[in-house]
């Protein structure tokens, strides 16, 4: 517990970044004509859910929201054993859809890429965006955002933590030196 | 949390946990299956033989799905069709299959204790698919996340597993599984198919099946295996029928939305009624369904699993 923690959002910080990122996705859409949010399990699905509901106040309408487990898609099974499964929940076609993908920490891009995976094994989406509260560098793939609540630049050995209350409201955001 | 076992060589040796664990992958891979591409990366690069000195269909195909749902290479060889005819020991059959580095074995044999023969001396995961009279893994595994799935439980359910308990694994699987979750378990079947002191492995034994269907939650029927000993044990088929087949009649005595459950292949008119086998409460397909994404769950796991000591 004696570790170093800075707080980089606090809860209305990332009310504000959800909200700045919902118009964001609605001008660059043009509105939400055949836009879906897909969340990445755990915690860009309760993301998702937020904008969903910003989305919904903006625009009055309600996009369809899936969420995605990349766990049956990751590279890393030998080095690192059979990690519990989560649920993959996409009840809609991707066919022809805008998808944003939602994250909350975007790091080595190795979790998008498994997601994109994902998420192509359901259909073919028009176009995949990503949308993420945090980008915290060290990509270690040719995979950007193009949404992003706050960009933190970190050291390998620092690790970023998204809070969520109880019904999965995100509260703050902190990095942790070691 | 990481999965700790190489191998599933039968329930005996899983903990509580280890047993839900592999029910809640399951769960989650039930998905896959219903997908329209149904496939997923998971197990890219890792090979698979299923090894077969007996007899499957139903376990086989299940196993071989499942691996290439997970994107495995599957291989099969039957007994029938491989070099044990022509004289080779067991221990020399798996050798000249190891040394083609596969990842996982999935076996089944006649011998109890086979596949722990073979775990000890090889450096892959082995899977049991059912060994002599000793235990199916699978099969019961697949059983309990049939009923938890029904259900929405096993804690405190009331089982009755009725037939051939001498002959079956099944019975001895899910023995120890159902209580190491918590459900009663009770047994019924004729005199000499009771193998004695099995009441030691947690069940209450009866001789009236009536006895052991009034009440419960779930009724599973064993297959009177007539190929293994049909004439010995048993005066008539007939008999066996009207004294320990599942019929709509003795089905009343149990819950009203009581599961039956059937590992197949199923005989029916001896066994079970073909108006319960295809009655409402039967969920025998939704346990062939279950079978595919509990053995996802197995492969998947021991694939990550490490060398646990004991």
């Amino acid at each position: 517990m004696n570790k170093d923690v800075t707080v980089i959002l606090n809860k209305s910080g990332v009310q504000r970044a959800l909200t700045r990122i919902s118009h964001e996705i609605l001008e660059r859409n043009h509105g939400s004509d055949n836009l879906v949010l897909v969340g990445i399990r755990s915690g860009g699905d309760f993301l998702a859910a937020e904008l969903q509901q910003r989305i919904q106040q903006i625009e009055g309408v309600e996009i369809p929201l899936g969420a995605v487990d990349i766990t049956m898609y990751r590279d890393d099974l030998d080095s690192r054993g059979s990690l519990p499964l989560g649920k993959t929940d996409i009840p809609f076609p991707l066919d022809g859809q805008k998808v944003v993908l939602v994250d909350d920490v975007l790091y080595t891009g190795r979790t998008i890429r498994a997601a994109m995976d994902a998420l192509m094994d359901f259909g073919r989406p028009q176009a995949i965006q990503l949308a993420v509260l945090i980008d915290r560098g060290h990509r270690e793939l040719p995979i950007r955002a193009d949404f992003v609540g706050r960009n933190v630049p970190t050291a390998r050995e620092e690790n970023v933590q998204v809070e969520f209350e109880p019904e999965n409201v995100p509260s703050a955001v902190r990095l942790l030196k070691p | 949390m990481s999965f700790a076992q190489k191998h599933i060589l039968g329930i005996d040796h899983l903990s509580r946990e280890e047993i839900i664990q592999i029910l809640d992958t399951a769960d989650s891979f039930k998905e896959i299956n219903t997908r329209a591409i149904k496939k997923v990366p998971t197990l890219r690069g890792k090979t698979i033989v299923n090894l077969f000195f007996e007899a499957s269909t139903r376990t086989r195909t299940s196993f071989e799905i499942a691996g290439k749902r997970l994107s495995a290479d599957t291989i099969n060889i039957s007994a029938s069709s491989s070099s044990v005819v022509k004289g080779e020991t067991l221990e020399d059959t798996a050798r000249n299959i190891e040394a083609m580095h596969p990842d996982i074995i999935v076996m089944r044999h006649g011998a109890s204790g086979a596949p722990h023969y073979l775990a000890d001396r090889l450096d892959c995961s082995i899977i049991n698919a059912g060994d002599g009279a000793h235990e199916h893994p699978s099969q019961a595994l697949l059983d309990a996340f049939t009923i938890r799935e029904k259900l929405g439980r096993i804690e405190g359910l009331n089982v009755a597993i009725i037939g051939d308990l001498t002959h079956s694994r099944v019975v001895r699987s899910n023995l120890y599984l159902l209580n190491k979750l918590g459900a009663k378990v009770r047994l019924a079947g004729p005199g000499t198919m009771i193998p004695p002191g099995i009441e030691k492995l947690g069940a209450t034994v009866y001789h009236d099946i009536n006895q052991a269907i009034e009440g419960a939650d779930v009724v599973m029927m064993l297959r009177i295996q007539l190929e293994r000993q049909g004439k010995t044990l048993l005066p008539t088929l007939r008999e066996y029928s009207r004294f320990y087949g599942l019929n709509p009649n003795n089905l009343k005595l149990a819950q009203e939305n009581a599961l039956v459950m059937h590992p197949g292949p199923m005989n029916r008119g001896v066994e079970i009624s073909s108006s319960v086998a295809d009655g409402p409460q039967n969920v025998i397909l939704d346990q062939v369904e279950n079978g595919v994404a509990v053995r996802m769950a197995l492969l998947y796991l021991v694939s990550g699993g490490e060398e646990t000591e004991g």
